[in-house]
């Protein structure tokens, strides 16, 4: 079990010179290996303190830190600092280094060579999906959204075990920022870093965060658990309060569609009789048939016209909301309101699923 | 164009000719007293500069002191030092020197604060040492400011050089007091206009240096 912990911070304490109370006060935790955690709290909680003290740009008063089995006070700052990715809000790209020494620094100063480093750089560039024609441009010659690419890069530059983050993503803007975000997920979930995500977005550490640590003020640990478990059960009136209303709507967002239960609804093969589908649709109390061929989905045709033809001569009509099963109930929600959808059917690649109404997505909101 | 009489021209060519031995070595003078004065008010600036970061107290009373240096007359500071080291090469040079002081310290001071905290912060978040962080980060950082400041102390000196023709030396200021003396109007066009020209050489140098060493400070925005 100890091998599975990356970081561990023990009885952590902070108190800045001249502040009468500690910013950070008696922290512990574990993070686990390949685990991505998201801080969170309000202003002046000590989660940005907290994280400054893993790599000790901010010396803890007290307590102790291990990295990987090593304890962290016993190494000289800058030797620790390289075996940890660091990115910041400010992005703090090097102004007069070209994108590819910016992205090259760790292993510049660890010593590798030449060639290495640029085979290296050039694999990153990749990794975060920028331009290998930019490498030969200075910083502000670039974007917000591509320098905190390169800010990635740069972290990621010689592997570290860990990444430290703070507030990567703050300074963009929010269509920008979504991308980041999900390039980052999917990035986590290749790599499979040890990462530690400070921010003051719910819904960022919501959908970054295998586990969430909520700080109250003073580095109090509030609660820290999987997103879905603190939406569910929050552990306090502060921890309610600090994730804000729509609550049900947040936790709609981490749980796919699949995991709903989908109702088979008014679907009939399409060589079933006229009989039969008067039934299905009585039974579901609507006025249209869905209808399919073996598991494929046609589309659906009003209840009408069933028995003036055979239903395989029907020519049905596309639904207009489909969803695929990875989807979360949250899109799928989103999908019928603003669809003015009265049903939203789950297709994976033309195969039918099953369907879910407003009722049952509002079911899963209360559960 | 005349100005003195119908006989005299603005320029006497015939004496530039006569005289191009000494114009050279007026221009070696010239170029020597600022090469020396602004090469020792950086290294004294650089010792001053690196105090004042160090203690921050002392930056007041530096920019005091040094604005002090600046606002004495160039005429009174050479009287002033006569008694002290003599009529000569080494007076001008403290004079000249003490001027260059406020120009490129204040510059020094301000490259390096101008450092953005987010590039420190990443410095140190990378690994750099302090030491590492100074040489790789901060001085590139701030070589555009210094270079500005070694530019304006230049080309200040270069003006300033030709007021020691007081002490006997000045550079193309020689021909500018001679000329005075004598009304010889072709002397102190010579003096002044290569003085102009010397000082505006010296300042497309300073530029195109600067483009040299920091070519990332003109590029993107």
């Amino acid at each position: 079990m100890a091998d599975d912990v990356m970081i561990r911070l023990e009885n952590l304490r902070k108190v800045f010179p001249g502040s009468p109370r500690p910013a950070v006060d008696d922290l512990s935790m574990e993070i686990g290996r390949g685990e991505c955690v998201t801080l969170i709290g309000p202003s002046g909680c000590g989660k940005t303190t907290t994280l400054k003290m893993i790599n000790r740009i901010i010396e803890p008063t007290s307590g102790q830190i291990t990295i990987d089995g090593r304890n962290a006070m016993s190494i000289p700052p800058h030797e620790l600092r390289r075996s940890i990715g660091y990115v910041i809000q400010q992005i703090g790209l090097f102004p007069h280094r070209t994108i590819a020494q910016n992205i090259g620094t760790v292993p510049a100063l660890l010593g590798w060579d030449d060639t290495r480093i640029y085979d290296r750089v050039e694999e990153l560039v990749e990794t975060v999906g920028l331009d290998p024609e930019m490498l030969g441009r200075y910083p502000s010659e670039l974007s917000g959204g591509q320098q905190q690419r390169v800010g990635v890069a740069r972290a990621l530059a010689a592997d570290p075990p860990v990444l430290l983050m703070d507030e990567p993503f703050g300074a963009v803007d929010p269509i920008v920022r979504k991308h980041l975000q999900a390039e980052f997920h999917q990035l986590q979930d290749d790599l499979g870093k040890t990462v530690v995500f400070v921010t003051h977005d719910v819904d960022e550490a919501i959908f970054l965060g295998n586990r969430m640590a909520i700080l109250e003020m003073g580095g109090v640990l509030a609660q820290y658990d999987a997103p879905e478990k603190i939406l569910a059960e929050p552990a306090s009136p502060f921890v309610e309060r600090f994730l804000g209303g729509e609550r049900g709507l947040k936790r709609l967002a981490l749980l796919p569609v699949k995991d709903a239960g989908l109702a088979r609804g008014p679907f009939v093969d399409v060589t079933a009789g006229p009989d039969e589908a008067r039934r299905v649709m009585e039974a579901n109390s609507v006025d249209w048939l869905g209808l399919l061929d073996g598991d494929r989905l046609l589309g659906w045709v009003d209840g009408s016209r069933v028995g003036s033809s055979p239903l395989r001569e029907l020519e049905p009509r596309p639904f207009l909301v489909t969803l695929d099963s990875e989807d979360s109930l949250r899109t799928a929600l989103d999908a019928v309101v603003t669809g003015h959808a009265r049903v939203a059917v789950v297709v994976d690649n033309g195969m039918y699923r099953g369907m879910l109404d407003l009722e049952a997505i509002a079911g899963e909101v209360t559960e | 164009m005349t100005l003195v009489g119908q006989s005299t021209p603005l320029i006497d060519w015939d004496w530039v000719g006569r005289n191009l031995d000494q114009i050279v070595d007026r221009t070696w003078q010239h170029l020597g007293l600022t090469a020396i004065s602004v090469l020792l008010g950086l290294v004294i600036s650089v010792g001053l500069a690196v105090v004042a970061l160090r203690w921050r107290w002392t930056y007041p009373p530096i920019t005091w002191v040094t604005g002090l240096l600046y606002t004495i007359p160039s005429l009174a500071l050479f009287a002033l030092l006569v008694p002290i080291v003599g009529l000569n090469a080494t007076n001008a040079v403290i004079a000249l020197t003490s001027y260059t002081l406020l120009i490129i310290i204040r510059n020094l001071v301000a490259g390096i604060d101008g450092v953005p905290a987010s590039v420190m912060e990443a410095a140190d978040g990378m690994g750099y040492t302090r030491q590492g962080r100074f040489w790789r980060m901060e001085v590139p950082l701030a070589l555009p400011a210094i270079i500005a400041g070694l530019r304006i102390a230049t080309v200040t000196t270069v003006g300033l050089v030709t007021v020691t023709a007081v002490l006997g030396l000045g550079g193309y200021g020689f021909f500018i007091l001679r000329g005075l003396n004598t009304f010889f109007w072709t002397q102190i066009l010579v003096g002044v206009v290569l003085s102009v020209v010397l000082a505006t050489l010296l300042d497309v140098g300073f530029i195109w240096l600067e483009r040299l060493l920091s070519p990332w400070a003109r590029r993107g925005r």
